[in-house]
């Protein structure tokens, strides 16, 4: 018996021990550390739930350890028949009415919840941002305001921001978990779900549907900002100079060829183009590819040969692979590429 | 047909025997061997998961396999061991608890495990021609519609045909059950595994139809140019979503409600106590059922159904606990009171109530739509089913394989070894998947090759991959220990357990036509009832006379392997027209072969009274 208890016990501290190792997560990723609207109301329903299964699951393990110590079969009884009950009216009833009474504690702001996450109400007076999930990248068309981006999703904190999502390919699903819970991107039919930053800060976004080999790459930023720093933003994208000479010979170069070879797929600017993901503040991006660092080595590395970043992507085979020089003068032009002054780190700088 | 055949076949003829077999009982030992199978292979899929998550960002394996491993790990373990184990119980037991000789239609049964095999292999073929399926065990259009290659090929192909095994399973045990009861065997008497049987059956009678019209859609729309779930042709990718779960959550309930059967047998012998609240148990298992039902939507919550429906099936997902927390009080009360004795059968039982009522719980978490948009496809998901799948099904399938062992094969398993299985599972298990809950919330997406280094997942995944490794060394025991006690296990009688229920009347294992006179049952757990009253067995209900058994054919094997071939002919046709032949070579082998059955006059054969007395037969 006592070898028995033993081992479940062991097990118990073991588990609790391990969550206890590893936290609560990463600040500005983990679900369980909320910094949004809807993350916040997510994880409300997640500890009342709990909460609930947790008082029902201490219930069913006080029984079950007084039934296996009390009625277990002592030695010399091996023969002893007990009673042979059929039950007990009474009790089934408890057992029924009282689980169907724990359910309506969930049920109702379930429900509650549910309605408030999908409110539309003050849509049209709100920013809307396009979001279409691509095979394996972001993009953001800020219809308003005639801005298109990538990978980085710029908001004002503290509002309401409604994205309406779509797939360009196959299903992906749009998930920040310390922002809000996720919504899928469909190829059929426009989905709108709400986001409200709390606080500012650069929130890790995932893919949650599976989408391709590339699938767990797929990552992507939302960059909370203050309003006034959204605003300055907003017009830094929206005057970008297109014609501007970069200041370097070789990043002269590389925005030659960039216009004869990628200009096709990648835009710069508020043109439509969405092949590829738009690098018109690529300079400013978090990562690169959504999760390799943006260095200029890791850039030419990606020209040169983007399948070993992210196997499956679109650009492979779709592209004339430049040489390393060019690829080297591609990387210096992209990197110079940061039209405003508000960038993920002022984001993070002002938290 | 000889009704005394040699007892010390050669290996040819026992195989033939086999291949031919409509004996219920081998027919559960081809499950048994078939699923299996399936299981470890399986399992080798779930290692090669663990081992490159065992540290961010490996590289043990590439993306594009990591997605076959995921997906074949998924399929392989419901369609192709999950299931089959599950039948291989059903087989094995179920007609011997109502008292009947067979089950109603022995050939279809037959039928449906070769096609299951058949179906599996196929599916199985596809990692030696070129890649194995890689868009999920979900297949999600419009990923698995559009994927290079014919992996997804194989998925739907091989599914379609083990399939239609598992629909023909269905119907026959419904209709095994339905008429083929023992004499006074109502259906209020019936032990709780052969309603838990009952309805099941009756599950995969109403869910396999839509999984087989969805494997249709996406059949042609992979391989004839239609566009179903094509978005650019005016189809629809949510649909097959829909199709596949309107199949796919009640396929959970397929699964659970013979393991919540066994628990039931099993509580009830070890605690030498009648079933507490029988009926509140039945009704609990048809609610079960028919709520199965209602719930698919669940599985989409984040797919944008609108709150409306998502409110209704968070709901109605939620009034499942009811009937399950039913379930769970009615065991514990079994328990309550009784004479319990803990064997390898009974520390699978005992161990399934905590782990399945973590599972339930998670699961009503999950109900919660508004909380299910941070669980939905994380880690937290893949946590709950295993909770529900491993910690029910499979904890389900070892207590019934230790229970029934003895019935099935005359030989005890080892205890000591059952009992290493099931400590190094049991703790691997819950080593595996309990941290899985947090790292789904600390945002670790399910299906995911690789997680960033700076994340906060690194200790949870090595804890994960460490506690796999123990469910190996318990799964690889638990072989041994089947190896070991066919070789030295010792012989045993019909009624090792001191059992209830009509199976343990008969002798270990039982003779070919079970009951050499079908007994007259006389309330619930019939053979307890007679030992109370003194006697030794059952009380016969009818004299001893001739049985009428069928006769072994070879045709379901035929019939499966014509198919096996079609499908083969199927993928490849989309390469070259010439494969269409063998598209109309499988298929003329198939309907030649029901040809064949449909003409030639098979009235089975008698075993005679006179050979029955001499104790022939076997």
């Amino acid at each position: 018996m006592k070898g028995w208890m033993g081992k479940v016990r062991a097990l118990f501290w073991l588990s609790i021990l391990s969550i206890v190792l590893s936290g609560c997560g990463k600040e500005n990723l983990s679900a369980f550390l909320p910094k949004g609207y809807g993350a916040q109301v997510s994880l409300d329903i997640i500890f009342i739930s709990l909460a609930v299964m947790v008082f029902v699951f201490i219930v069913v393990m006080i029984i079950y350890t007084f039934v296996l110590v009390k009625f277990r079969q002592k030695k010399g009884q091996e023969d002893f028949v007990p009673k042979q009950t059929e039950g007990n009216k009474a009790l089934e009833v408890v057992w029924t009415v009282i689980p169907i009474l724990l359910l309506i504690i969930i049920a109702v702001p379930t429900i509650a919840a549910t309605y408030d996450l999908a409110d539309e109400s003050d849509k049209a007076d709100s920013l809307n941002i396009s979001v279409t999930g691509n095979q394996y990248w972001w993009h953001f068309n800020y219809g308003e305001e005639e801005i298109q981006t990538s990978q980085d999703m710029y908001i004002p904190v503290g509002e309401k921001v409604y994205l309406n999502m779509m797939s360009s390919d196959v299903l992906h699903s749009f998930w920040v978990p310390s922002i809000s819970g996720k919504m899928d991107t469909n190829p059929e039919n426009e989905n709108t779900m709400y986001i409200e930053a709390l606080e500012e800060g650069v929130y890790w976004g995932k893919c949650a549907e599976l989408c391709g080999p590339s699938h767990s790459l797929m990552d992507f930023k939302i960059v909370a900002v203050s309003p006034e720093e959204y605003q300055q933003w907003v017009e830094d994208m929206q005057n970008v100079d297109l014609e501007a000479t970069p200041e370097t010979a070789s990043a002269q170069e590389g925005q030659a060829i960039f216009e004869n070879s990628c200009l096709g797929c990648h835009a710069i600017g508020s043109s439509p183009t969405a092949v590829g993901p738009n690098l018109t503040n690529f300079g400013d991006r978090t990562k690169l590819a959504g999760v390799e660092d943006l260095t200029h080595e890791n850039v030419v590395n990606w020209i040169l040969n983007p399948e070993k970043m992210k196997p499956g992507n679109k650009m492979t085979g779709n592209y004339t692979v430049p040489s390393e020089e060019e690829a080297e003068k591609i990387a210096d032009y992209l990197l110079q590429l940061k039209p405003s002054d508000v960038t993920p780190e002022t984001a993070s700088s002002n938290n | 047909m000889s009704t005394t055949i040699a007892q010390n076949k050669g290996f040819g003829a026992t195989l033939w025997d086999y291949l031919t077999t409509v004996d219920h009982k081998k027919i559960a030992i081809l499950y048994l061997i078939g699923g299996g199978f399936f299981f470890l292979l399986g399992g080798l899929e779930a290692m090669a998961i663990r081992i490159q998550l065992i540290k961010p960002e490996n590289d043990f394996v590439s993306a594009g396999f990591y997605n076959e491993l995921l997906t074949m790990h998924g399929t392989t373990m419901i369609f192709l061991a999950a299931m089959p184990l599950i039948f291989a119980l059903l087989n094995a037991v179920v007609p011997l608890q109502i008292g009947a000789r067979d089950v109603a239609f022995p050939f279809l049964n037959s039928l449906g495990f070769w096609l299951f095999l058949f179906g599996g292999i196929l599916l199985n073929c596809s990692w030696f021609l070129g890649g194995a399926p890689d868009a999920g065990w979900t297949a999600y259009a419009p990923l698995s519609t559009t994927q290079p290659g014919h992996g997804v090929d194989f998925y739907v192909l091989g599914l379609q045909i083990s399939g239609a095994g598992t629909l023909m399973g269905g119907i026959n045990f419904l209709v095994t059950i339905v008429n083929m009861r023992a004499p006074g065997m109502t259906y209020m008497r019936m032990p709780l595994f052969t309603w838990t049987a009952f309805v099941t059956s009756a599950l995969i009678l109403f869910a396999f139809p839509a999984l087989t019209v969805g494997l249709f859609l996406m059949m042609f729309d992979r391989l004839f140019g239609s566009g179903f779930f094509d978005a650019n042709m005016g189809g629809n990718s949510v649909i097959w979503e829909h199709l596949f779960w309107i199949f796919g959550h009640p396929e959970v309930y397929i699964l659970i409600l013979p393991a919540f059967g066994v628990f039931s047998d099993v509580f009830s012998t070890f605690s030498k106590k009648r079933l507490f609240g029988y009926t509140a148990m039945v009704f609990a298992t048809v609610l079960i059922g028919f709520l199965g039902f209602m719930v698919w939507a669940h599985h989409m919550f984040t797919v944008g159904l609108g709150p409306a429906a998502n409110s209704i099936f968070a709901v109605a997902t939620m009034a499942i606990a009811v009937p399950t927390g039913i379930k769970i009080f009615n065991w514990l009360f079994t328990l309550w009171g009784g004479n319990i004795k803990i064997n390898s059968a009974m520390l699978w039982s005992l161990a399934f109530i905590p782990s399945f009522t973590i599972g339930g719980m998670t699961g009503v978490m999950l109900a919660a739509a508004a909380a299910d948009y941070q669980f939905h496809d994380t880690y937290f998901v893949v946590a709950h089913f295993h909770y529900v799948i491993v910690g029910g099904v499979v904890f389900g399938i070892f207590a019934g394989l230790h229970y029934w062992w003895p019935k099935m094969f005359g030989k005890i398993l080892d205890e000591t070894l059952g009992k290493i299985t099931f400590w190094t599972f049991f703790i691997g298990f819950h080593l595996t998947f309990f941290i899985q809950h947090f790292l789904g919330l600390m945002g670790m997406p399910r299906r995911y090759w690789v997680y960033l280094t700076d994340q906060g997942l690194n200790t949870g995944n090595l804890i994960s991959t460490i506690g796999a490794f123990f469910m190996a060394i318990g799964a690889i025991v638990f072989l041994y220990n089947v190896i070991i006690t066919s070789i030295k296990g010792e012989k045993v009688g019909g009624d090792p357990w001191d059992g209830r229920t009509l199976e343990w009347s008969i002798p270990s294992p039982p003779p070919h036509y079970n009951f050499k006179q079908l007994p007259l049952v006389r309330g619930l757990d019939p053979l307890w009832i007679e030992k109370t009253e003194g006697r030794k067995g059952m009380t016969p209900a009818e004299p001893v006379g001739d049985i009428h058994m069928p006769n072994p054919t070879i045709l379901p094997f035929v019939m499966s392997f014509g198919l096996f071939i079609a499908g083969f002919g199927f993928i490849y046709q989309v390469d070259d027209a010439s494969w269409l032949s063998a598209v109309f070579i499988g298929m003329g082998i198939c309907l030649g072969a029901m040809f064949v059955r449909s003409v030639k006059d098979d009235h089975g054969h008698h075993i005679h009274k006179e050979d029955l007395d001499k104790g022939d037969g076997l």
